[in-house]
């Protein structure tokens, strides 16, 4: 990756305190993938920035690179890697997600349901 | 070798799991899939494994990964994955 990308990268990473790089953005994803993600972002009111890797292949490797993680999307909360689809689902079924939130000071809405 | 089978070999190899399930989902996906459809394109795995214990959900997905780089460079285009340690399962 070059050093241009990964600065990139990492600025995007470090000045939002929610990043999602995905494929198609937040509101318009592009993959099942990525929707997974950026509805649940959208469930709980999250206010997050999206990155659309479909919009540079520099992009879309050197995330890859970035957090030697293979796959789109990939969720980032105040600079730190979250995982992707998989993980983030995981977390929310198991309420960690919660936890995570709350421990890196993020705000969200719970849904009611879920009490 | 079908590419599933590959895919349990290394993995076998790689993490001694004692329990492993691996679904072929590519049908589900056929519909919206531009690549070539080889019927071995989507994939699901639950993997039970010693190695994971102590691991981060990011850690064991890196582990995974590593062991399937060329599967999921080349045919494999998404993989599922739900990775437990022993005490978990």
């Amino acid at each position: 990756m070059s050093e241009q990308t990964q600065a990139q990268i990492d600025s995007i990473v470090k000045n939002n305190d929610v990043v999602l790089f995905m494929k198609g953005t937040l509101n318009f994803p592009q993959c099942g993938f990525s929707s997974g993600v950026a509805q649940l972002l959208q469930f709980l009111q999250i206010e997050a920035q999206d990155v659309n890797v479909l919009d540079s292949d520099e992009l879309r490797q050197g995330i890859k690179d970035y957090s030697n993680w293979p796959t789109i999307p990939q969720l980032y909360v105040k600079g730190e890697f979250v995982g992707g689809f998989d993980i983030v689902k995981e977390m929310f079924e198991s309420g960690e997600f919660y936890g995570m939130l709350e421990d890196k000071a993020i705000s969200y809405k719970r849904p009611a349901a879920s009490e | 070798m079908s590419v599933a089978q590959t895919i349990k070999d290394k993995l076998t190899a790689a993490l001694a799991p004692s329990l492993m399930e691996l679904e072929n989902e590519s049908q589900q996906h056929a519909g919206h899939y531009q690549g070539e459809l080889t019927g071995e394109t989507h994939f699901a795995l639950m993997l039970v494994s010693e190695a994971f214990a102590g691991k981060t959900r990011v850690q064991r997905h890196q582990m995974v990964n590593q062991a399937l780089k060329e599967e999921l460079a080349g045919p494999v285009h998404a993989l599922r994955m739900r990775l437990l340690a022993p005490d978990e399962a």
